[in-house]
């Protein structure tokens, strides 16, 4: 593996039927990512439920009720590499009771892979998990049309799904959308090139996968460094006057001797030094861990950002997102909770269901105004103090927020600024 | 290509350190689950490198079976010196002696499991609210589903049908008294990431994931090397083998590769062409295919 490569991650969205699994299944089988003692318990585990052969499903199995139930319950994480890239997949279960799952899965993907079986088209839970990879800003959406074997592999069938599929999404804000005919289960277009379908000139999933160009996805324009804490040694050194706020960059590029404010309280100042463990650096970018020493003695803390001063967030106390309910109980009327907003946390309400979406038919409705869990709805929400933030579509770090119910420590909702 | 992207390794090292100072923000007394294994060496390292200049700010744990390699302890505390960071054992002897817990019996006894007592004790006397492990979602399947902050309940279990759903890098570790976290920096990384990290690093790991001679037995497809609580059966020899460790935990239950990966750069070579996960040579893990599941329900690392 070259030094260079990248770290991709991608979400797998489907159900059981789609063959999901499956296509997991083969991608680690085929990539040559599956241990022969994995290979062992799998093949096992097939022969004892009778199955011919090895059932490619099974590598991604993962705790003992699901394995009991025969379906998949939670976000599992799956690891592989190529000579290429290093890839993270956020499996996640396609039926309609684990939409949170989903939007947690999506929540960090680079890509998304959304399975249609050739057979059916697109049916409802396509449209409902393309709706959530456009909710979530997932920059690249690869349709993966799979069971061509159980159509002739026939082209007219690929061209049908692609239709029904443009047919709905061009609603949606999606910025790059692939088609791959694929059959998991044989092998086609997975890993290898498929030999039944000659009229797909497009490459194979892996490697479309392998070379998407995910560099230019992340925001470099707004610099935006959310304070995490503070580094003062206790040390009579030479450090000892030493004071750095450590934090990841969340967009843009910062340098020394840029001029930046702190928000919210508008101090300015100049940045000193960018320092990592090793020494400083000349510059400091998305999703580099540093540390970023001022030319004035300010006092900031964990929940400031430092940013650029000539392109500051708009600080709101009054914000409208979409938010994903993901909690067991529905939202309280009105109810207060906390919100955390990158390093900072305040209290807030939400003052208003303005609709909710029904994310079968993708309609909204104004009527109904209780959130319960997988309810994805518009919200306006009031907070004691001002957040800075970003539209989602512009900064997935800037623009997310999450709610906390006080009275359990549970993370009840999940947003997105509008 | 953009010049303004981090490789893996970069990016997962970056990740790694938002982490922990996330523990570091969140939580009042945090510590370092440390187990003298290449994970939780690496997990130290990165915490050096997040808090630099500061001192590491974190204690780290030791859960002492009494069952060690001789070379972990040696380890353990050269590093703790080099830190000037405070060590915290939790004695899994003391344990028993004190009638927490009962010794397992015959041919293939261990200590693992009263571990788990051990580290809840711990947990509870030093008010650690937060474990940091070193815990990788590669590891097992029960593991892939570990959050970044994982909550354990005031029983110190893990129950992972009702974990928080984690977004973004959004972390609550929020708790109430009595309640602790468990967090894990390197959920991402594979074992073929950690080599290449400790590879370009340059980090100091024990000298038992190197290629030596030692006395093992061959028993459950690995080499279990000899110790004082070794007990053979009739059928079984101890031979001398040049082996090396691929995971550490107790001297009982770990077994040993044949290899003659003697450097960094050989172990990383080897690693990169293995064909059998790296827990396929602890028998903890053989004891049935939910058992680290169960162990982890239970308060387990």
């Amino acid at each position: 593996m070259l030094d260079n490569n990248q770290l991709l991650r991608f979400t797998t969205a489907g159900s059981v039927d789609d063959g999901k699994s499956t296509l997991i299944g083969r991608l680690l089988y085929d990539s040559k990512s599956i241990f022969e003692d994995q290979l062992e318990a799998v093949e096992n585990t097939s022969k004892r439920k009778g199955h011919e052969g090895v059932d490619l499903a099974l590598f991604t199995d993962g705790l003992r009720d699901e394995r009991e139930q025969g379906i998949t319950i939670d976000v599992a994480y799956r690891y592989f590499t190529t000579p290429k890239r290093k890839f993270i997949i956020a499996d996640t279960p396609g039926h309609i009771q684990y939409t949170r799952n989903m939007v947690t899965g999506a929540s960090t993907a680079n890509a998304a892979i959304i399975l249609v079986d050739a057979r059916h088209g697109v049916i409802e839970q396509t449209k409902r998990h393309s709706f959530i990879a456009s909710l979530l800003q997932i920059p690249h959406v690869i349709v993966c049309i799979n069971k061509m074997d159980l159509v002739d592999y026939s082209e007219d069938a690929f061209n049908r799904v692609i239709e029904q599929y443009e047919e709905f999404s061009s609603k949606m804000l999606v910025r790059d959308i692939r088609f791959i005919p694929i059959s998991a289960l044989k092998g086609d277009n997975v890993v290898n090139r498929s030999g039944n379908m000659d009229w797909y000139q497009g490459a194979p999933l892996l490697h479309t996968l392998e070379t998407l160009h995910i560099s230019s996805d992340l925001n470099k324009v707004d610099a935006r460094f959310p304070v995490q804490t503070v580094l003062r040694p206790q040390s009579h050194d030479e450090n000892r006057d030493y004071r750095g706020y450590a934090g990841r960059v969340a967009s843009g590029i910062f340098r020394p001797g840029d001029e930046i404010t702190v928000m919210p309280s508008g101090f300015t100042s100049r940045i000193k030094s960018i320092d990592i463990f090793e020494g400083e650096v000349e510059e400091a970018f998305a999703p580099m861990s540093v540390s970023i020493t001022l030319e004035e003695d300010i006092d900031i803390g964990r929940g400031d950002m430092i940013v650029r001063s000539n392109n500051k967030p708009e600080p709101s106390q009054d914000i409208e997102v979409m938010l994903c309910w993901l909690n067991n109980s529905p939202a309280k009327p009105r109810g207060k909770y906390r919100i955390r907003h990158t390093s900072n946390e305040q209290t807030a309400m939400i003052k208003e269901v303005v609709y909710k979406i029904d994310i079968n038919t993708l309609e909204r409705n104004s009527e109904d105004k209780e959130l319960k869990m997988n309810d994805i709805s518009k919200v306006k929400i009031r907070t004691t103090k001002p957040l800075m933030i970003d539209p989602y579509r512009e900064n997935r770090t800037t623009g997310s927020i999450i709610l906390i119910d006080d009275a359990t420590n549970e993370t009840v909702a999940a947003g997105m600024v509008v | 290509m953009s010049k303004y992207y981090l490789n893996y390794l970069d990016e997962l090292e970056s990740e790694a350190i938002y982490v922990l100072r996330e523990v570091w923000a969140q939580f009042q007394n945090p510590a370092i689950l440390f187990s003298g294994g290449k994970d939780s060496i690496v997990v130290t390292h990165l915490a050096k490198k997040a808090f630099h200049p500061c001192k590491i700010p974190f204690s780290l744990m030791h859960v002492d079976t009494g069952h060690n390699f001789p070379e972990t302890i040696k380890f353990r505390d050269d590093l703790i010196q080099e830190l000037g960071a405070k060590l915290i054992v939790g004695s899994v002897q003391e344990s028993i002696d004190q009638g927490r817990v009962a010794e397992e019996r015959g041919k293939n006894a261990t200590r693992n499991a009263l571990q788990i007592t051990t580290l809840l004790d711990a947990i509870e006397e030093h008010k650690i609210d937060c474990a940091i492990g070193g815990g990788r979602r590669d590891e097992e399947k029960a593991r892939a589903k570990e959050r970044f902050f994982s909550h354990r309940d005031d029983f110190g279990q893990w129950d992972p049908k009702n974990q928080r759903p984690e977004l973004w890098n959004l972390f609550n570790g929020k708790h109430f008294e009595g309640e602790h976290f468990r967090a894990f920096p390197i959920s991402n990384w594979t074992e073929m990431d950690v080599w290449n990290y400790i590879k370009r690093e340059n980090i100091k790991i024990p000298s038992l994931y190197f290629a030596h001679e030692r006395e093992v037995v061959w028993r459950q497809n690995s080499w279990i090397p000899n110790s004082e609580f070794l007990k053979l059966d009739e059928t079984e020899e101890i031979v001398v083998k040049k082996i090396r460790f691929r995971t550490l935990g107790d001297i009982t239950i770990t077994g040993g590769i044949e290899s003659d990966a003697d450097t960094i750069e050989k172990i990383a070579l080897e690693v990169s062409a293995m064909r059998q996960t790296e827990r396929g040579n602890r028998s903890d893990d053989k004891r049935s295919e939910t058992s680290m599941e169960d162990r982890k329900r239970q308060g387990y690392f």
